[in-house]
């Protein structure tokens, strides 16, 4: 579309004279382009008892397109409207530009958003919907008054034009903002936070309302926008594909926190844990155990691999994602054999869903293999990626309540307590395997809801979060459904009891 | 569904309601009208209506009816709209029984309101007059003004609102800008919601005001209580040229609500 190299205009060439506006955004950003435009330093954020974000901190260089990735509930928009104002944090700082900002109302950041659902003014136009912003600002103006003055209505008219026409809606101005599609009110939301010239642009799932085709387009045409204003970019968004088309950075959060910060190739090349890998794009998880330097053994077999600097047998996750295996006919080739159980064609490629060792392994390919078939799959070091595993065992503090029964996250578990009196104060520990969840909440001895469900090749890994705030990892062959309320029961004889130390044991206490 | 002679027509079922308005709304308006261009000899006459904008004593007290119902309005208004803004706000917009309070008072008869209303007024040495007329008025339509504006307020998008001040509105701006425009719908139908039912209710002026504080509703009531039948004619006119009033001040009120209130909507591609 050739409205974007109209782009540059917008900001940079003014004619000079005309309008007495503060410097170029673009020559400021070249000038101090590898500063951080925005610090998040230890935010923290509570809502109703619930931690959104978890003392997170982050830097935000000048000019980046920053994308917050994470599913649903993972604090990204949390995050976003702390920047924007809407929301204060309840421990932490944000500076923008090396200044505090954390306690500035929205009406004074020089930030502005683009809200998720537009949030157009419906009793004004289009026009009046852009020029909003520009008729509160003030301009610094030698000749005025207190050196400062309002932008004239000629000033309003002609940035105001430049900015519609910048998202091609220049002859739209008189419209009714809610006789405009989905995608022309998306325009016409970017033009209104663009022409007030913010220093970051805050998009709030901006995409999300729009179909398929719509969105692409608009993820063009933003990453244009975006290299022409040179402006920095802070995208919030759910879907992985997005984040990683367009940004320079990809932010990826997961339960309040940070879980990678990296370009998008990285990301997905070398995800950092478990989630981000199952997240990003198609893996395969599986569980295995460092044998020493470069080789992994996984599904009962040692793999050489090109990561080192584990313990010995040190528990790890290992992803290989689906188009990095190669699959070839016939049995004895490859790594592993297996049988062809499904086969999908998606456009470019095929994907097959192949079992072997018990494992069904999702594998994309050029070549189709039917159902059926028996292949080999080929797994060649450097697309082996190992990842130290986040936990290896659920740690709670705990009460002996009698002899056999141990109380804790509000509930009385029987867990044989030799060597320990009632009354005493215990650490738990509760292996992954050692918990077993039931279907009817009734039947376990507390209740949770399911928040994760990663498959790691023989079995799942599951997480739930308990009423009183806990997590429980479970290693179970059952897949459970997200947020399904389920039943929570221990294998008292392989939990592990420790005299609770309030030294040694800080972290647990919390 | 598409089966000829057993088509499911959900018109149907606005066929009590249009058999009720008929014969309740239709028929007693132009029982009106009738009555208001029949002459005492029963022939056609436009002496009613002649006399209504000839009579002085009519005149004064329609004008007094507007200046009444437009005074108690305007206090009503100022009053409900910063108390709907408040209870539409954090942290009162959680307690919806907040709200319910200031509607309580509409479950009671409101004759007996009144009643509490005068007593309490003369205990504080406040007697019938024009002013504890008004009193009563906004006292009477109160939650009838609150409802509709804490409607309209709490069920708005408050993205509009953080639009405004992340476009650098500071909260006074955004009120007048943003908020106030957006809850003109609400104002507009709590202000017919008053108005309307004051140009033709005396009961409140006849117990709270004095001897002068005389409303048009009054005047067509002793018009009809009377059983001279030439006044059923010149009643009827009045009721009539009230109607009218009443119409045109709603269809103003439409206007204006048609030229802010457009709910956003997903837009047609």
């Amino acid at each position: 579309m050739s409205i974007f190299t109209k782009i540059k205009g917008l900001f940079t060439k003014e004619s000079a004279g005309v309008t007495p506006q503060p410097a170029p955004v673009k020559a400021a950003a070249s000038s101090k382009k590898n500063e951080n435009i925005i610090e998040i330093k230890g935010i923290t954020k509570v809502f109703d008892g619930v931690t959104v974000l978890d003392n997170l901190n982050l830097g935000i260089k000048r000019g980046q397109f920053v994308t917050l990735l994470g599913p649903s509930g993972c604090g990204k928009t949390t995050l976003l409207r702390l920047i924007a104002g809407f929301e204060t944090p309840t421990e932490g700082e944000i500076f923008i530009e090396g200044v505090p900002i954390t306690n500035i109302p929205p009406y004074k950041r020089p930030v502005n958003t683009v809200f998720q659902k537009y949030a157009l003014f419906p009793h004004l136009n289009v026009f009046k919907n852009v020029a909003f912003g520009l008729k509160l600002k003030t301009v610094k103006d030698k000749n005025a008054k207190n050196g400062e003055r309002k932008f004239t209505k000629e000033e309003i008219a002609q940035k105001v034009n430049r900015a519609l026409k910048l998202v091609g809606l220049e002859d739209y101005g008189h419209r009714d903002v809610n006789s405009l599609s989905g995608g022309q009110q998306q325009r016409v939301a970017i033009a209104r936070a663009i022409v007030c010239e913010p220093k970051v642009l805050l998009l709030d799932e901006p995409l999300g309302a729009l179909d398929l085709k719509m969105r692409k387009e608009m993820q063009i045409e933003l990453k244009k926008m975006h290299e022409n204003l040179g402006i920095t970019f802070i995208f919030v968004t759910h879907d992985q594909e997005e984040a990683l088309t367009m940004s320079d950075v990809v932010v990826v959060l997961n339960d309040g926190s940070i879980q990678q910060i990296d370009r998008p190739k990285k990301i997905y090349d070398e995800p950092k844990n478990a989630f981000v890998a199952d997240f990003i794009g198609e893996s395969n998880i599986f569980s295995g155990v460092m044998e020493k330097d470069y080789v992994v053994s996984f599904l009962g077999k040692s793999l050489r691999c090109v990561d080192k600097g584990f313990e010995k047998n040190e528990k790890v996750d290992v992803v290989i994602r689906p188009e990095d295996i190669k699959i070839v006919d016939g049995a004895g080739t490859g790594h592993f054999d297996g049988e062809v159980l499904t086969t999908v064609f998606k456009g470019t490629y095929y994907e097959m869903i192949v079992l072997a060792n018990n494992y069904e392994f999702t594998v994309q390919s050029q070549a189709e293999f039917r159902p059926g078939r028996i292949v080999s799959l080929e797994i060649v070091p450097d697309s082996i990626h190992i990842m130290k595993k986040i936990l290896t065992i659920n740690k709670y503090l705990g009460k002996v309540t009698g002899d056999g029964y141990v109380t804790f996250c509000d509930g009385e578990f029987e867990i044989p307590t030799d060597g320990f009196e009632t009354g005493d104060e215990v650490v738990v520990y509760v292996p992954f395997d050692a918990v077993e969840l039931t279907d009817d909440e009734e039947d376990g001895v507390i209740g949770a809801a399911v928040t994760q469900s990663l498959y790691k090749g023989t079995y799942y890994q599951v997480q739930v979060y308990t009423d009183t705030d806990e997590d429980f990892y479970i290693d179970t062959a059952d897949e459970w459904d997200m947020d399904d309320r389920v039943g929570v029961k221990i294998d008292g004889a392989k939990v592990r009891l420790e005299k609770y130390d309030p030294e040694k044991d800080e972290e647990v206490a919390e | 569904m598409t089966k000829k002679g057993k088509v499911f027509r959900p018109t149907a079922f606005a066929f009590p309601y249009l058999a009720v308005t008929l014969v309740f709304v239709i028929i007693p308006l132009i029982l009106v009208l009738v009555y208001a261009v029949r002459g005492a000899d029963g022939g056609f006459t436009f002496d009613n209506f002649r006399l209504v904008f000839t009579e002085k004593e009519t005149l004064r007290q329609l004008g007094q009816t507007i200046a009444i119902a437009a005074q108690s309005t305007a206090i009503c208004l100022l009053i409900a709209y910063p108390v709907a803004y408040i209870l539409a706000s954090q942290p009162f917009n959680k307690m919806a029984i907040l709200a319910l309070l200031f509607v309580i008072p509409m479950w009671i008869n409101f004759m007996l309101r009144i009643f509490a209303l005068q007593s309490l007024l003369s205990m504080i040495g406040v007697g019938k007059s024009y002013g504890a007329a008004v009193i009563g008025m906004v006292y009477d339509f109160f939650p009838y003004m609150l409802l509709p504006i804490y409607t309209v307020l709490s069920n708005m998008d408050k993205s509009y609102v953080e639009a405004s001040r992340d476009l650098g509105a500071n909260p006074v701006q955004t009120f007048f800008k943003v908020t106030l425009p957006l809850s003109v719908p609400g104002v507009v139908s709590g202000i017919s919601m008053m108005f309307m039912p004051i140009f033709s209710s005396y009961a409140i002026t006849k117990m709270m005001g004095d001897m002068n504080t005389t409303v048009i509703g009054a005047k067509i009531a002793s018009l009809f209580e009377n059983q001279n039948y030439g006044s059923y004619g010149y009643g009827s006119a009045l009721s009539f040229v009230l109607l009218v009033l009443v119409l045109v001040v709603m269809l103003i009120g439409n206007a204006l609500t048609r030229r802010t209130q457009k709910a956003p909507k997903g837009g047609k591609a």
